[in-house]
């Protein structure tokens, strides 16, 4: 649950951050085909050093953050990890590692529980082997089982975070089966947010409005039954929705995420907004950032928007809904989210819904991949950018 | 026999943690990606459940303390809230 922030009428208060998301690294072992990093990450080699990190989290800590999500890539490819955590808890944060798990032996987890890690988010791709490893294009899912036994048996509260689309979408009861016998408190079922390189395969993740309906209906059924067993976190996808959701609960308002590079973003997906000219956490104190940068004032408040939104009895419930998908879908980011049935670009998003039902789209059980999936590697990477 | 609406000595589940937060100028219990911010006197009550203190002994403490009197009605209201949510166990 994230505060609310106070309403103010007039110019946008500036209220303090709440969750400092620092992504240590892009390097992962893992190759998801949702990832949502940036297409050219493998070019952003600079990443900060140990010291610049401690730098940040105090920096955030003065400002009045208070959770901290380690996160990349995979920050368990930092080796300094425990010593950040460690200067995490000094802070007073409540800290938050965000892991596919690979990586986590029983030295580390050990050694990151006496540093003061709080909690532990573990992300599967599916209940089964052969999905989870077809999807991250790895043999992980053994490795996954045993790293949630040893979140357990160190006592961390667990997050098990899965990343739903057309292909898992039909197994969201055996997933919660899954979560349920592993001990997770909560089960983050997240559905693909088109960014990066889910939106690279956006054509064949896509799910069809009849999958998402009977998954909200077995997870609703699963929360009736299992009470507070497991808290069960879904979102329904935006494409689906016919108002926006208010995107990072407001621009500039709770989030501030600093890339490897130190690039200081105002949403996870900035990089690829344009004009935002990202202040870097090298050269600016992260107060200027947050308070005074163009970056974290260019969506703050209402005063930025366009009709429909300018005149929308709505708009302080939804905000506008998310900058990245009115760059992507209609071409300004200023524009109103095309999810919303008031936008004129409405009809972009239902033709994506529409090409995802096509008949020659045959879904066999989840099991059939025809067209080729673009996963997240270095050489694609590599490729992507020199393109 | 119907569920207790709270445990005889109320103990902070170590699922959350309580602090105060300057920005905030409140106290808050976070928990994983999240938080809760307190009243005064929610932050007060929590305070007191340590595994090892009786209801009624955190009433009297607290009704000395403030020098105030008839806080039990409170204070269960605030506890059931709490073991309701899990904050105490």
């Amino acid at each position: 649950m994230l505060p609310t922030p106070a309403a103010t009428p007039g110019a946008p208060s500036v209220s303090p951050p709440f969750w400092l998301l620092a992504e240590l690294t892009y390097q992962c072992p893992l190759h998801c085909a949702f990832c949502y990093n940036p297409l050219d990450y493998d070019a952003v080699r600079n990443e900060l050093t140990t010291g610049e990190w401690v730098r940040v989290m105090r920096e955030a800590r003065a400002l009045g953050a208070v959770q901290l999500g380690f996160s990349g890539g995979e920050p368990l490819n930092r080796d300094d990890l425990e010593e950040l955590v460690a200067e995490a808890r000094r802070l007073g944060f409540y800290s938050n590692l965000i892991t596919s798990g690979v990586g986590l032996n029983e030295t580390r987890i050990a050694a990151l529980k006496n540093a003061g890690l709080d909690h532990i988010q573990l992300s599967f791709q599916d209940s089964t082997r052969e999905l989870n490893d077809f999807l991250s294009s790895t043999r992980t899912f053994d490795l996954k089982m045993k790293v949630a036994k040893l979140i357990k048996q160190y006592d961390y509260p667990m997050v098990m975070n899965c990343v739903l689309h057309r292909y898992n979408l039909p197994h969201v009861g055996k997933i919660i089966e899954m979560a349920l016998a592993l001990g997770a408190e909560y089960l983050e079922l997240a559905n693909t947010q088109y960014y990066g390189w889910a939106m690279k395969n956006r054509a064949q993740l896509m799910p069809t409005l009849e999958q998402v309906r009977e998954a909200e209906r077995v997870v609703e059924e699963y929360r009736a039954r299992i009470g507070d067993a497991c808290k069960l976190l879904f979102v329904v996808p935006d494409y689906f929705e016919n108002r926006p959701k208010a995107c990072m609960n407001g621009w500039g308002s709770v989030f501030l995420g600093v890339a490897p590079d130190g690039a200081a973003l105002p949403c996870h997906n900035a990089r690829a907004l344009p004009g935002l000219n990202l202040p870097n956490v090298r050269d600016v104190a992260l107060s200027e950032i947050w308070r005074d940068s163009h970056a974290f004032n260019a969506y703050r408040g209402n005063d930025w928007m366009q009709e429909p939104c300018r005149s929308c009895d709505e708009k302080g419930r939804d905000l506008g809904g998310c900058r990245c998908q009115a760059f992507m879908l209609a071409g300004d980011a200023a524009a109103t989210d095309p999810v919303c049935s008031k936008s004129p670009k409405r009809d972009r998003v239902d033709q994506v819904i529409r090409f995802a039902s096509r008949p020659e789209a045959g879904l066999d059980g989840g099991q059939v991949i025809e067209q080729p999936i673009l996963f997240r590697t270095n050489a694609n990477s590599r490729s992507l950018n020199g393109a | 026999m119907s569920e207790p609406l709270f445990p005889a000595m109320p103990a902070m589940s170590r699922r959350f943690r309580l602090q105060w937060e300057e920005a905030q100028q409140c106290h808050v219990l976070l928990y994983p990606e999240g938080m809760v911010k307190l009243n005064g006197s929610a932050a007060e009550i929590l305070k007191c459940c340590d595994g090892q203190t009786p209801v009624d002994r955190i009433v009297s403490d607290l009704e000395t303390r403030f020098e105030k009197t008839g806080l039990r009605p409170d204070i269960e209201g605030l506890l059931a809230h709490a073991y309701q949510h899990k904050w105490i166990e």
